[in-house]
């Protein structure tokens, strides 16, 4: 059984509230991640999963309450690299971006060189390394609008983890992707927790995904309803 | 068949499309991508403004509409990041705004002439010798400064939010692209004038993505293509006796025809 380390705090989230004009999202939420978690967010649409993910994101700046990522504030965070993060955009990027395989992932890699700074043989091994971790190698040069769904999406994990991250941040990262697809993104999910020491954080409305691949469980319908194992939510509420 | 190139005013005007065209795509590609093509055509009407300003004061007009182009173009994107009005619309105050502000200044400086068409269609027989000077500074400095910011304007035009998740100053980097697009747009004002500089910047790029390649491979067709089109409209005008702007842009569109019709077949 996997074992959760409940003693480093990853991402603390204190009384966080957020209000899109008259309409107030999330109310006096507070959450913590831990180092190694694999939490799965889950929650009716429009109860705020997207909301607070930006928000620990650094995309939405005018929240209330305080954000904590690996100890320090969020507004003087520097070390963004080690937040990875796979949005859902295997249904809405831009297919005809001219961007081969190998030229997307690089990207993981441009947030921790650096402005001013050339990429280095490091980055191009670190690159090569993830390609293959995602078992995308012989498609490198491929363009990124030629594949299918879930080799778009295995291309983003890639991205993600080109930063060397300690967390993976994942929203609704299997929609409109085949179930078999899927089964294989999950293993590779967990295999990434597991042995990886990689914190995940899975924003999703799939009760059985959360429930089937997350080890803990926050449910958020403008305040957090559930937070805790995934073993006691199934038992108490699926 | 060489004789053209005994004409001093051909060589400079070679020189001058060389240049322009080397930069055009470079900048191009981001604008296309990220759906932003129209704030070269702002630009170029700005530069306008800034080439009457030039006229009525008896200054080099190259160097008042880099002026008044890149000054425009942190008013643009300043105007837009307030979220007062919307991006479109910032575009077309500018626009019509500077388009008005011109008609009034070259009135003044009894300019309706042969200069004003020249500054409108472009013409490579004006380039002059300081010209060239300018313009290779300009273009350094646009090289060097994508060069600096690829892999952060490479990622912006990907996919933004992710961008800023991974550190990368979005509105720095996109202030400096807006101000290498206003110098340009001001460099290519002699070689296809006012009228055309957007089709210079954005079509290369758009018929090489017709190829569907990846990005750095994308660029150097966009290269390519931006300056066949620019040699190859400047020595065919110098033989048919037609405007070399006419003549590149319709170039470059014939390419990207061509591109199109070959892909889908």
């Amino acid at each position: 059984m996997h074992q959760v380390d409940h003693t480093k705090n990853i991402i603390e989230l204190q009384n966080i509230s957020f209000t899109y004009g008259q309409e107030r999202v999330l109310n006096n939420l507070s959450l913590n991640i831990h180092l190694g978690d694999y939490l799965g967010i889950i929650g009716p649409n429009g109860g705020g999963k997207t909301t607070l993910l930006k928000i620990m994101l650094g995309l939405l700046p005018n929240f209330e309450g305080q954000v904590k990522l690996f100890g320090k504030d969020l507004k003087d965070f520097p070390d963004w690299y080690k937040i990875g993060y796979v949005p859902q955009k295997a249904t809405n990027f831009d297919l005809n971006f001219p961007a081969t395989i190998e030229e997307t992932v690089a990207m993981g890699r441009y947030g921790r060189r650096g402005l001013f700074k050339l990429p280095t043989n490091e980055d191009n091994r670190v690159v090569t390394s993830v390609i293959a971790e995602v078992d995308l190698t012989s498609e490198k040069d491929q363009l990124i609008g030629n594949l299918s769904g879930g080799q778009q999406q295995r291309v983003f994990i890639a991205r993600a983890l080109a930063s060397e991250p300690e967390v993976i941040i994942l929203d609704e990262p299997t929609v409109s992707v085949d179930p078999e697809t899927q089964d294989k993104f999950y293993k590779l999910l967990r295999d990434l927790n597991d042995h990886h020491n990689l914190t995940l954080v899975l924003v999703s409305h799939d009760l059985d995904i959360i429930t089937s691949q997350t080890t803990e469980v926050a449910c958020i319908n403008h305040s957090l309803i559930y937070h805790g194992s995934s073993e006691n939510f199934n038992r108490s509420y699926v | 068949m060489f004789e053209i190139f005994q004409y001093d005013f051909i060589i400079r005007g070679l020189q001058a499309g060389i240049i322009v065209s080397s930069i055009a795509p470079l900048i191009g590609i981001f604008l296309v991508l990220r759906r932003y093509s129209l704030i070269a055509d702002t630009l170029s009407h700005v530069s306008l403004a800034g080439v009457a300003i030039g006229l009525l004061f008896k200054i080099n007009p190259i160097v008042t509409a880099i002026l008044a182009a890149t000054t425009s173009s942190i008013l643009i994107e300043r105007l837009r990041l307030t979220r007062k009005v919307y991006g479109e619309t910032a575009l077309a105050l500018f626009l019509s705004g500077s388009l008005a502000l011109a008609i009034i200044l070259i009135s003044l400086a009894h300019g309706f002439s042969v200069d004003l068409f020249n500054y409108l269609f472009g013409s490579i027989v004006t380039v002059r010798q300081e010209d060239i000077w300018v313009m290779s500074l300009m273009a350094i400095i646009v090289i060097i400064a994508i060069a600096l910011f690829y892999k952060e304007l490479v990622f912006l035009s990907f996919d933004e939010e992710a961008a800023q998740v991974a550190g990368i100053p979005a509105r720095l980097i996109n202030t400096i692209l807006i101000i290498l697009t206003a110098l340009t747009v001001a460099l290519a004002i002699p070689i296809v004038g006012i009228l055309l500089i957007s089709a210079l910047i954005v079509i290369p790029v758009v018929a090489a993505l017709q190829l569907k390649r990846g990005f750095s491979e994308t660029i150097l067709i966009a290269e390519g293509i931006s300056l066949f089109s620019v040699i190859t409209g400047i020595i065919a005008a110098f033989y048919l006796d037609i405007p070399a702007s006419g003549l590149i842009v319709l170039t470059a569109l014939a390419i990207f025809a061509v591109l199109t019709f070959l892909k889908r077949n």
